[in-house]
């Protein structure tokens, strides 16, 4: 097969666009961790890691990072229900009391960790 | 309507031909006609000499999967009318040896479905005169895995497969994830043994594109990824529970 | 070593941090990496922070979300490497390379939790 065969259609283009949310997982992780080095080394530390996120390459890769990160999170939760088949009185489960509880979990996990953040 | 389509088949005969090639022929565009009907009326009365697998023309038998316009589907299901004006490109199943014209070689997959076992297994085996009840719910637990008819179309969408001709497939793990769920079988573990590797479960990555191509709405992608959280699960049962115990 | 592998392990860590991943990190990423810098929204100062940080269960939980996240992206960016650009011959290079650097990763992240003052 071509190397470019993810190319050739749609499906295998947002295939290989999943796969590669890994990248940003992975760099979000270490972006995590710099942050909590930084935290921990005092004002010096703290001040180079805010000026470093204000780079405007930073802030580019940052937001390509959210969108592939989100792009994973849609499709983790919209499969789930393939991987999970839950049966009620022998009838499937449909995908969808599956994929939305996980959507609305995903929600409300979200504010949670907005709401620890934000309140100061 | 155009009254008239072009259809662009590949020609390949092994004896002759270097490489496969595609050679184009006009057949009536009539609006109840499939793409199989067009290599009928080719065959009939332009080229008896193009060979292609056929037999129920009604989606059962699983004989006349084929590329059409590049994504695999039964010949006999695909309307010409869907694709006019045309030309309708008809190729053979992908990632699969041409023997010759639009026929493939299959033998790699029949080989792969021996490893999972697609037949009831028992340890000890009811008396002749003993049936085995199942229950509607039983059924209903593997009846959509049972649909597969070996047309393998999934095999011609999965770009795993592609890639990496070991890999066991999906129509191979869906059916042995159809005898896993009946309820009358009690081979799982030694299905398990051969499909829990790399060539098999493991290598699925979840494209999910056979499942958009099942004529027959298996699922292969589904089987597998639930046969992957049945393996997972075994693995950790067999790390946290002492050794025998079950 | 037996003729079934150790794919299930590894894929129950990818499970998990695929989940861990999915739930936890468009907002953390959104707030840390798009919001706070660009000013959109107030940040909590870096004295807050650091006392956010300091309990032990918010220190469990930065270390589960680097270490599942880590063996996710390291597993899939495996699997990628092997067949979107087939260089499955390359394997043990590869399985060094993604697994090692998960482990390197989750090492730092316990080290830099534990040192937290």
């Amino acid at each position: 097969m071509s190397t470019y065969w993810w190319l050739a259609r749609w499906s295998y283009l947002t295939f290989i666009l999943r796969e590669a949310s890994s990248v940003f997982v992975g760099w979000t992780v270490l972006l995590t961790l710099v942050q909590i080095w930084a935290l921990t080394h005092g004002p010096s530390a703290n001040a180079a890691f805010h000026e470093w996120m204000r780079y405007p390459l930073m802030l580019g890769v940052n937001v390509i990072a959210f969108l592939f990160v989100l792009f994973h999170a849609v499709t983790w939760f919209g499969l789930t229900p393939k991987a999970m088949v839950i049966r009620v009185k022998g009838q499937r489960v449909p995908d969808w009391a599956i994929s939305g509880p996980n959507y609305a979990a995903w929600v409300l996990v979200s504010l949670g960790v907005a709401w620890v953040v934000l309140r100061g | 309507m155009a009254s008239r389509i072009t259809i662009e088949v590949t020609r390949y005969n092994p004896a002759r031909d270097p490489e496969p090639r595609m050679t184009s022929y006009e057949v009536p565009l009539h609006r109840e006609w499939v793409v199989l009907d067009a290599l009928n009326c080719i065959k009939d009365h332009l080229d008896g000499s193009l060979t292609f697998r056929w037999s129920c023309r009604m989606g059962v038998c699983g004989s006349c999967g084929m590329m059409i316009n590049g994504v695999p589907k039964l010949a006999c299901a695909t309307f010409l009318s869907d694709y006019a004006p045309g030309p309708v490109r008809v190729e053979p199943m992908r990632h699969f040896p041409i023997l010759r014209d639009l026929v493939v070689d299959t033998s790699d997959f029949l080989m792969k479905l021996a490893r999972s076992k697609p037949w009831i297994i028992r340890t000890v085996e009811k008396p002749a005169d003993e049936e085995h009840i199942q229950t509607p719910a039983q059924l209903e637990e593997y009846r959509q895995f049972s649909m597969c008819i070996n047309c393998l179309l999934c095999y011609a969408a999965c770009p795993i497969y592609g890639l990496d001709p070991q890999f066991t497939g999906p129509a191979a793990i869906a059916l042995a994830q159809r005898y896993n769920m009946d309820s009358r079988d009690e081979g799982a573990s030694e299905r398990l043994d051969s499909l829990s590797n790399r060539e098999g479960i493991w290598g699925c990555m979840f494209v999910g594109e056979c499942t958009q191509v099942c004529p027959k709405h298996v699922d292969p992608a589904g089987a597998i990824q639930q046969y992957k959280l049945t393996a997972a699960t075994e693995w950790l049962k067999a790390m946290v529970l002492p050794r025998g115990a079950k | 070593m037996s003729k079934r592998s150790n794919e299930p392990f590894l894929w129950l860590l990818f499970s998990a941090g695929g989940s861990v991943s999915a739930l936890l990190m468009p907002v953390h990423l959104f707030l840390f990496a798009i919001a706070f810098p660009l000013g959109w929204l107030d940040p909590p100062s870096d004295e807050t922070l650091l006392a956010l940080i300091r309990p032990p269960l918010v220190r469990v939980y930065l270390f589960v979300f680097c270490f599942l996240s880590l063996f996710h992206g390291a597993h899939r960016f495996r699997f990628t490497l092997y067949d979107g650009l087939q260089i499955k011959h390359l394997n043990e290079i590869i399985n060094v390379l993604c697994y090692g650097g998960a482990v390197l990763g989750t090492v730092t992240a316990a080290y830099l939790l534990w040192r937290i003052p």
